[in-house]
């Protein structure tokens, strides 16, 4: 071995050196911003009533009143996600055909006509307006005007959702052979024939599959709702945990959990059937 | 390292139960410091025989030896402290890709280092100079800090023979090491390993494809023929008859096996937003 | 060429009947229908209040009290200080996450075929139960313990994508090649030196990508937990809603709007120069 081979230095250590320095650099502020004391968690001050919400959980609340009342809202849960799918439904279904450039009979000899090019462009732009703004916000925000109680749950899930919904069917539908769609058209087709003989026969399990998945997550975010006042599961694990009873929580969370486990299950085993 | 066999049946975990063995043995010894090349037509048993020695394989009857312990009978860190003793080089090489050169040949040295020692290493190269003599001795000293994916099939398999050059094993178990590499590299690959296996009085076991070579670079050959033993013999007694027979009515003896696929990734799970 | 006989009535070439008891399409949007008219039943959603002239009325006051934003210097620099607090929220709550995550995605897997992996289950009963309750619960729940501020936000971001990260982290490892990890374990070594030298380097693109994917959802989910009292744009939010500020409630919410878009946008153009 010459001596020259021993010289060898890691020509990538000056690299990491300043990686591993820059990343202590920036964590610094991030623990001083979110106020990160994890010791406080140990105070005898905090330590005492955690441990006595804790003790509390145990045994979950079983008694025969509490548990139809929790089935109920369970229920509810369930009936805002399936009530907020289906209006958003309403809302995505026909902003999809607008907006869908597959379907723009204008487009078909080149360029797409101003007009229909504007009103495509403004059907867009509400749809990434609509899902941008957080569910939680939009339920605040019609608790506001409708009151506490499950009419602001559905409307907020319907109005994200609807969002959602609009601009994935159009990527999907978009994604999709365009030739047949086209042809009809050409052919003199009107474009709610052409949408469901050509588009729909292509993509139609993906959209369901995709509608199956997404009313999925609207179950879970419907509880999160309910911390709002929007009704639901979640109201009542708010009011609960206001009471500091540690046994209905555990019920509610079991509860929950079953559902979303529920939910879960049917939702993967009908886009299985899908196939 | 002394390996000693005895009497070994070995399915393979997938077989079914009516199978015959993948390899069947009477009786092998192999006394420390030797080198032995093994023979046979592709579907042997050359790797399983190999994997076996390794104590990668456990047989379903017999006994193996490694310097006169059975490494299943042996327990936890006993265990482990005899497989420190061995090397194992699979014929893909075992390099994770994205993983720098200098890192995967450090990794063979890695039974005789600690935790802590493992850990720092992967902040800042342990031994350097010694991961650029075993890669020299390929020719692949200005490869050091290349990332593996960059190299090309030959030089990977290069790169995995020279992790043995840094393992703290007496023993060199080595599958097809010439299997992606021109004649000119195969035959300074063979003789490099020879040559460092002599050096430390190194036990080195290699199955090869390629018989000249085999015949030129060792004294005792193998033949393995339908998971048994054709031949055991001095490389003088090793005729074209014998040969011949190994390999007959098998016509793909000299094509080399393509490497498996790499699994596909799984998708992304999509999640609620 | 012969011709085919054909039958006297010709079954075939009936379309098959509407509804037969067979049909599971039928069954499937029978029940699909019913779910959805049962769900508007029971809710007892006051449509009417809704569209009544007064709600109308009430929504128009209400939309117009959010004018004008307060846009004064000093209320601007408070919403980009809580901004600053959502970004750093999702950010160390991601960092944690994916700290956890690696530590209970390892006995969450199993590492080679002889592995019993007895931790296996169990470990993926948590991770599932982590992951099934929403960061705002976990925030709620947590706010008992760590009281209100951003500190119980960061940790619950960090519990529910802990969940989350560490179920995508051991399906990652479960799926790398084993060849690597194999030729070390031959060799006698075992444990965390087999991980960091073999497993690690195969997985760590995807374990990166997961991360910074899952941080983008953190970030949106950051902007909300406040709604519980668990700091950043959030708790700005209520605080001013429950007074009756409704020109600052405009400036915040148009503040989250605008964190959400740009990090839609920023992961949108940055998707499309990795991908080109």
């Amino acid at each position: 071995m010459t001596t020259a081979t021993l010289q060898i230095r890691d020509p990538a250590w000056p690299w990491r050196l300043t990686w591993i320095g820059a990343s202590l650099f920036l964590l610094w502020p991030l623990l001083v911003t979110t106020e990160f004391r994890p010791w406080l968690l140990f105070e005898a001050q905090s330590r005492e009533p955690t441990w006595r919400f804790l003790a509390a959980m145990l045994p979950p609340t079983t008694n025969a009143d509490f548990l139809w009342l929790v089935l109920r809202e369970a229920w509810r849960t369930v009936a805002i996600a399936t009530a907020g799918i289906a209006l958003a439904l309403l809302l995505a279904v026909p902003a999809t055909l607008v907006s869908v450039r597959v379907l723009s009979i204008s487009a078909l000899s080149g360029r797409m006509a101003p007009v229909s090019f504007a009103l495509r462009q403004l059907v867009r732009w509400t749809l990434i307006l609509l899902r941008s703004v957080p569910e939680l916000i939009w339920a605040l925000v019609f608790v506001r005007v409708v009151g506490l109680g499950p009419t602001a749950g559905v409307l907020a899930i319907a109005l994200t959702y609807g969002g959602m919904l609009g601009k994935v069917y159009g990527e999907i539908l978009e994604s999709g052979d365009a030739a047949v769609t086209q042809s009809l058209l050409r052919n003199g087709c009107s474009r709610l024939q052409a949408f469901s003989y050509g588009l729909l026969p292509q993509n139609a399990a993906e959209l369901i599959s995709y509608t199956v998945y997404r009313w999925e997550c609207a179950i879970r975010s419907s509880v999160v709702l309910g911390f709002v006042g929007a009704g639901g599961l979640g109201q009542q694990l708010d009011g609960s945990m206001k009471m500091f009873a540690g046994g209905e929580v555990s019920t509610i969370l079991l509860v929950f959990v079953a559902l979303v486990g529920i939910a879960d299950f049917v939702s993967s085993w009908l886009r299985r059937q899908l196939g | 390292m002394r390996v000693e066999l005895e009497q070994i049946d070995v399915r393979h975990l997938a077989a079914r139960p009516g199978a015959s063995a993948a390899l069947k043995l009477d009786h092998l010894s192999v006394a420390a410091g030797e080198q032995v090349a093994i023979i046979g037509p592709s579907g042997a048993g050359k790797t399983t025989l190999l994997e076996l020695i390794a104590a990668a394989l456990k047989p379903r009857f017999g006994e193996v030896q490694l310097d006169g312990q059975n490494p299943w009978r042996l327990h936890g860190a006993a265990q482990q402290r005899l497989r420190g003793h061995l090397f194992l080089a699979p014929q893909t090489p075992p390099l994770p890709p994205r993983q720098r050169v200098v890192t995967a040949v450090l990794a063979g040295a890695l039974p005789g280092m600690g935790l802590l020692a493992s850990l720092r290493s992967l902040f800042y190269p342990r031994d350097i100079p010694g991961a650029y003599t075993a890669l020299e001795a390929f020719d692949l000293g200005e490869k050091l800090f290349e990332r593996v994916d960059r190299l090309s099939g030959g030089e990977r398999q290069r790169v995995g023979l020279a992790r043995a050059l840094l393992t703290p094993a007496s023993l060199w178990l080595i599958d097809e090491p010439l299997s992606s590499l021109d004649p000119h590299r195969a035959q300074q690959a063979l003789s490099t390993l020879t040559a460092a296996a002599r050096q430390s009085n190194i036990t080195l076991i290699v199955t090869l494809h390629q018989v000249d070579a085999a015949l030129a670079n060792f004294s005792r050959i193998i033949g393995l023929r339908d998971g048994e033993m054709a031949f055991d013999l001095p490389v003088a007694e090793v005729t074209t008859e014998r040969l011949a027979w190994l390999y007959a009515q098998r016509e793909e003896a000299l094509t080399v096996d393509s490497e498996p696929d790499a699994p596909p990734l799984p998708a992304v799970a999509v999640q609620c937003r | 060429m012969t011709t085919k006989p054909i039958a006297a009535n010709q079954p075939y070439r009936m379309p098959p009947p509407l509804f037969d008891a067979r049909c599971r399409m039928c069954w499937f949007v029978l029940a699909l229908l019913s779910l959805v008219v049962a769900s508007f039943v029971t809710l007892e959603l006051q449509w009417a209040a809704f569209f009544s002239l007064e709600a109308i009325n009430n929504m128009g006051r209400f939309l117009g009290e959010f004018f004008p934003p307060d846009l004064s210097t000093n209320f601007l620099i408070k919403l980009l200080y809580a901004s600053g607090e959502t970004l750093a929220m999702s950010a160390l709550g991601t960092l944690l996450a994916a700290i956890a995550g690696l530590a209970l995605a390892l006995p969450a897997s199993r590492l080679h075929a002889a592995d019993a992996a007895r931790l296996r289950s169990p470990t993926r009963l948590l991770l599932n139960a982590l992951r099934s309750i929403p960061e705002l619960v976990w925030a709620a729940l947590l706010l008992i313990s760590a009281g209100l501020g951003p500190f119980a936000g960061t940790l619950a971001l960090a519990c529910h994508t802990s969940g989350v990260l560490g179920r995508l982290y051991a399906e990652a490892i479960e799926n790398a090649a084993p060849g690597p990890a194999f030729a070390l374990r031959t060799q006698g070594v075992v444990g965390a030196r087999v991980f960091l030298y073999a497993t690690l380097p195969q997985v760590l693109p995807q374990i990166v990508s997961y991360t910074l994917y899952r941080w983008e959802n953190n970030i949106r989910a950051a902007a909300v937990l406040g709604v519980v009292g668990a700091g950043g744009l959030g708790q700005l939010l209520m605080y001013h809603m429950s007074l009756f500020h409704m020109g600052k409630t405009a400036s915040v919410l148009g503040a989250m709007v605008l964190l959400v878009v740009l990090v839609d946008a920023l992961s949108y153009g940055l998707r499309r120069i990795m991908t080109r």
